[in-house]
């Protein structure tokens, strides 16, 4: 009844709260607070709540926000019983505001609990909060209940019961839907805590919020059915959540059955295994065959969770076929989901009979899904289809495996090629990669054509990766001219990623193979005409040097950096002065006097003032001064 | 893989067209339910108008109950026939019920009844296009609406027939039937959504058991949008047939109406796509204001607590709507909300996007506001005056400094005496409002440093509270000494600062100047 007068009060205050100041009047208060302030004799104490109250009533909102961030500062200046009597008050009574600054309000006071003189005066904090949790605005909602949940740790059981199950109850029978919303997340942190009475009247609150009137508050009540089993007794479980599970998985609104799925992995994993027939899986089958997609999508996103929950018996007889529908369901949407668990799923059957199941029901389904005709599915396959060849061992992989892989990688869709070639490691472990390389080059080759650069980058992080499992010799006939092209990438970030691929394949394949293959290109590029290949160029070296070691780096690599200090373009002598600053810890000391040194000195008095610049940094951090 | 050109490897996004043909090319959904079991092949019946008035009855029963076979629109080929049996039936249906008085008797009603909910109860597919922007992208038109398309036409031709009973109807015409109805205003086809509307309306008109229980589901569908998906395709639909509802509500308004308007019509303005359903939504709004002027207020405060922030296109349909409210609005009322209005128009007419400017400028162009301003000139004046002038020196956009001029010579003519004291005073007043912001950050900068010099409270661990209090009172005493100190110096530099950058301003006296003549 308090809350519901001050919520009438609401608009009248706020007439007030946002009653404008007039520019004389703030001018007023602000500086009767610096005078305050430097007053020697009067009240230090008192400034802190006098600013907050300025600043609170400022037209500017990141003004009061501001204010509103510091409330701490402010509640430990003026010490625990003031903030309990005059600050937590004045915020009760003025809440009416942005909704900004109701957030930054409604997590300030989840930590307040300290500020107030501890857990013994916590519930001092609930008033605001109970007003907060009524606000329209999901955000500061949310974040008021998170932080009643909070504190409601540090209520004594006492306390628990005598000031946070009253306020749990009040916002149970708001009038407006926001406020039961609210009280639907609270239920389950007091129920522990309380005695048997209470406990009784809290289930009948939250059964009465699970049919509502309002969707709304149905759902809010839906989506916390599985916490709030999980901390009832167990006969309870059977007798009171059940129904609501049942009636919930029932709504005329499919954004409520969707939520009881969700409810039914807790549920599931709290009942003893004879009672789930009866008691779960009705309500189960039900939601797997949902007329509407989004219920049957839940199912097949909380396959791998519902399927541990309800153990391997029921696995077999009914989640099995159940799957299968979910594969072939009419909606991609669905398909997807399903697709995405597929490995998953198979790694959790019963092991007597897995083979037996994946063969003869799963695989089936899976064919038919690498030739989908939607490319989410088939993408969505193909990021967990490789980590089948695990389960199914060698001969299975190379038999029913090997040709669907194949087909994936000749897929239209880059992404379902790429999924693929991103889980290659799987498949290298079964079989070895050999299998597939013939398949695997033209995709690569096609992947690294692909007009999406994001396409091509992801395949560059792939390299070497496949470079390891694929050998130095396929590398190096296959791939590396692509390596390479990629270095003259029109994309920056293109570029930039193989020149980070060559420093991992060097690390890989070792300084000779470098020496050999990679360096006499990338040195070759330092006389192309575009100064952006040049500076690529200059990239390498920078990536290079160390993996290369000093022998190479002083030999064939410093004297093309010191010959481009005299290119026409400044973008590249500077980056000449960078890449010198980056290998001069390779190079020994007589290299760096006699070779460098000049060089940076005379780039040091270039007329451009970016080389100048990074000329002088390269001189004091090599030291050559 | 084709080839691929160099300009389409070098931003790597693909042209809008070729999107666009994509798009096109996949812009056929359909939601009907599609696991049902194959359809049986229809064999046509003899035409209604053919059998003998005795049979009639029975045929068209006969007929219905055909139209309840679905067919999957998705697959074009299959079958050609059926789909053409059905297609002409619901045809002859249509015409059936709206051409020929006395057919509706009752056992009819829940045959027709079944036969609708079958056809166009479904859920609706998911969007072809999760990032569907309903201004740029084409919607995802219904594949089956050469069907559903005669099922609404019948459906709409049933509740217009003269002999149509909703005390009959009501039995099948429940709140199950309307709760799925108002689902589909979700469908992504704008000519399905169209359908609804007129039916709907129609519903509402002639099932009075049924308003309340309308109402209160679209303020769920409202609520559902605003908080919890902000995806509903149908907002502009429902919110055009609110209109005319709320055009008949009785006066005085209930409580339940109000609320609708307070909690569910102003805080829809916060949704990101505002645009698609404003000018409905402010026609809400202003056939309340008609109804009870009272409203005003709680109004207006509701539109400037959820005015836009960063969205210039929606700000300008926040000051459309302000100005519709205007037009409307009591004098006695205008007074009451002048001065947070005030505020805020002039914080947009010094928008640095000139459209913002440009809407909020021409409300000088109105008469009738322009009548409302010169009777609260004293109070309007003293707000607007210095954003005006400001931006009539720093606007870079050459038609907001030429409006803005106009309006500060209108301004001027209303109250000579005040134009003339705010200009002079507008210097002195820009520095105490220079002065004023240099003493909060002083503040804030003491506290900061009372928070920083109390390890306690930066850990957030209070434990030894009381001592702490002590030190904070004495590390205070030391800080507003040394920030007073302090503040002197800062004060003088800043009277420096602004002293100089108005010097540099070019001054106030072509305002003046022209406000001498009026001045004798």
């Amino acid at each position: 009844t308090n809350l519901q007068q001050r919520r009438r009060e609401g608009p009248a205050a706020a007439l007030l709260w946002q009653k404008p100041r007039s520019a004389a009047q703030q001018r007023h208060s602000v500086t009767a607070i610096l005078s305050k302030m430097a007053g020697a004799d009067g009240d230090d104490s008192l400034y802190p709540i006098a600013v907050l109250i300025d600043e609170l009533r400022n037209e500017d909102v990141q003004l009061r926000l501001n204010s509103i961030k510091k409330l701490s500062t402010i509640a430990l200046a003026l010490g625990v019983e003031r903030t309990r009597t005059e600050l937590l008050p004045f915020l009760t009574d003025t809440i009416y505001d942005e909704d900004e600054v109701l957030l930054a309000l409604a997590e300030q006071l989840g930590n307040f609990t300290m500020l107030v003189g501890g857990p013994e005066y916590v519930h001092c904090l609930l008033p605001p909060l109970e007003s907060l949790a009524t606000v329209e605005e999901t955000v500061v909602r949310d974040k008021a209940v998170e932080s009643l949940r909070k504190i409601s740790q540090e209520h004594s059981p006492v306390d628990l019961e005598v000031h946070f199950e009253p306020l749990v109850k009040r916002l149970a029978s708001g009038d407006w839907f926001t406020s039961r919303t609210s009280a639907c997340g609270l239920f389950s942190v007091c129920y522990p805590r309380v005695s048997s009475t209470v406990k009784a009247e809290i289930r009948q609150h939250f059964r009465t919020l699970c049919s509502d009137d309002t969707p709304m508050v149905r759902r809010a009540a839906a989506s916390k059915l599985g916490e709030f089993a999980k901390v009832l007794e167990l006969d309870y479980v059977k007798s009171d959540i059940i129904s609501l599970f049942t009636a919930l998985a029932s709504d005329e609104q499919d954004s409520v059955r969707l939520l009881a799925v969700e409810a039914c992995v807790s549920i599931a994993t709290l009942l003893p295994q004879e009672d789930l027939e009866t008691l779960v899986m009705p309500t189960l089958r039900q939601a797997a065959e949902d007329k509407s997609w989004r219920v049957r999508y839940m199912v097949a996103d909380k396959f791998s969770e519902l399927q541990k929950a309800v153990g391997p018996e029921i696995t077999k007889n009914d989640l099995v076929p159940a799957f299968q529908n979910l594969l072939k369901d009419c909606e991609a949407e669905v398909r997807a989901a399903a697709a995405n668990k597929v490995k998953e799923f198979c790694e959790n059957l019963p092991e007597d009979s897995r083979e037996q199941i994946i063969m003869t029901h799963i695989l089936p389904c899976v064919k038919e899904l690498v030739s989908d005709t939607n490319q989410h599915v088939k993408s969505a396959l193909a990021s967990v289809i490789m980590g089948l060849s695990t389960i199914l061992g060698k001969d299975n992989t190379i038999e029913h495996l090997l040709p669907l892989f194949l087909a994936q990688l000749k897929d239209e869709c880059p992404e379902v090629r790429l999924n693929i070639i991103s889980n290659l490691d799987c498949v290298n472990e079964v079989i070895g990669i050999r299998q597939l390389s013939q398949s695997l080059l033209p995709a690569i080759v096609e992947l690294a054509e692909d007009a999406k650069w994001r396409v091509r980058l992801a395949i560059i992080e792939y390299m070497p990766l496949l470079a390891g499992q694929l050998g130095v010799e396929f590398f190096d006939e296959k791939l590396n001219t692509l390596c390479m092209a990629w270095l003259i990438d029109h994309v920056y970030a293109i570029r930039e990623a193989a020149t980070c691929n060559l420093m991992k394949l060097v690390e890989k394949f070792g300084a000779e193979w470098a020496q050999n293959t990679i360096v006499p290109k990338v040195l070759g590029m330092a006389n192309d005409p575009n100064y952006l290949h040049r500076m690529t160029t200059l990239f390498c070296i920078n990536a290079l040097s160390e993996a290369c070691g000093q022998d190479i780096t002083t030999k064939q690599m410093l004297p093309v950096v010191l010959k481009m200090s005299n290119d026409q373009v400044a973008n590249v002598r500077f980056n000449v002065a960078k890449s010198l600053q980056k290998i001069g810890p390779v190079l020994d000391s007589n290299a760096l006097q006699t070779e460098v040194k000049p060089v940076l000195e005379k780039l040091a008095t270039d007329t451009d003032m970016d080389v100048k610049y990074f000329a002088q940094e390269a001189i004091s951090v090599l030291a050559l001064a | 893989m084709s080839a691929i050109s160099a300009s389409e490897k070098v931003d790597g996004f693909t042209r809008k067209s070729m999107r666009k043909a994509q798009k096109q090319r996949k812009s056929q959904g359909s939601s009907q339910y599609r696991t049902q079991s194959a359809p049986v092949e229809l064999s046509p019946l003899p035409q209604l108008k053919d059998a003998p008035s005795t049979e009639q009855q029975e045929l068209f029963t006969q007929k219905l109950q055909q139209c309840c076979m679905l067919f999957d629109f998705l697959d074009s080929v299959t079958d050609l026939k059926s789909k053409e049996i059905k297609r002409a039936t619901l045809n002859e249906l249509v015409d059936y019920v709206s051409t020929n008085r006395g057919v509706l008797v009752e056992t009819a009603y829940p045959e027709i009844t079944d036969m609708i909910c079958t056809n166009i109860f479904r859920t609706l597919p998911p969007s072809e296009n999760p990032d569907f922007d309903p201004e740029e992208d084409e919607p995802t038109l219904e594949a089956s609406w050469p069907h559903i398309q005669l099922v609404y036409e019948f459906l709409l031709r049933f509740l217009e027939n003269p002999d149509f009973q909703p005390s009959i109807a009501k039995r099948y015409i429940d709140q199950k039937f309307v709760l799925q109805l108002l689902e589909l205003f979700d469908s992504e086809d704008p000519r399905e959504r169209d359908f609804l509307k007129t039916i709907l309306h129609r519903i509402y008109g002639k099932f009075l058991g049924l308003r309340a229980f309308i109402r209160k589901q679209i303020n769920n569908i409202f609520l559902r949008f605003i908080y919890e998906t902000e995806h509903f395709n149908g907002v502009a639909e429902l919110l055009e047939i609110l209109g005319s509802i709320i055009n008949g509500f009785a006066l005085p308004l209930k409580a339940e109406h109000k609320q609708f308007l307070m909690k569910v019509l102003i805080p829809l303005h916060t949704a990101k796509a505002l645009s698609l359903f404003h000018a409905q939504l402010a026609y809400c709004v202003v056939q309340f204001l008609e109804k009870d002027p009272t409203l005003t207020e709680p109004v207006i405060r509701g539109l400037l607590k959820f005015w836009p922030k960063t969205c210039s296109q929606k700000e300008v349909m926040f000051l459309g709507e302000i100005e519709e409210i205007l037009d409307v609005i009591e004098p006695t009322q205008f007074k009451k909300i002048q001065e947070p209005l005030f505020k805020q128009i002039s914080k947009c007419v010094a928008n640095p996007h000139f459209q913002v400017a440009e809407r909020a400028l021409y409300f000088w162009n109105n008469e009738y506001i322009l009548s409302l301003i010169e009777e609260n000139i004293d109070k309007i004046l003293p707000i607007m005056f210095g954003s005006l002038y400001r931006i009539s020196k720093e606007h870079w956009n050459p038609t907001i400094v030429a409006l803005v001029y106009n309006v500060l010579k209108t301004l001027m003519e209303m109250n000579c005496t005040l134009f003339d004291e705010l200009t002079s005073s507008y210097k002195a007043d820009r520095q105490r409002e220079k002065k004023k912001e240099q003493e909060r950050d002083e503040l804030w900068k003491q506290l900061e440093e009372l928070r920083l010099s109390n390890p306690t409270l930066v850990q957030n661990n209070c434990h030894g509270l009381p001592s702490v209090q002590n030190n904070n009172n004495n590390n205070s005493n030391n800080n507003n000494n040394n920030s007073n100190n302090n503040n002197d110096h800062q004060d003088k530099s800043v009277d420096a600062a602004a002293v100089a950058t108005d010097d540099d301003d070019p001054d106030v006296s072509v305002a003046a100047n022209e406000s001498t003549p009026c001045a004798k």
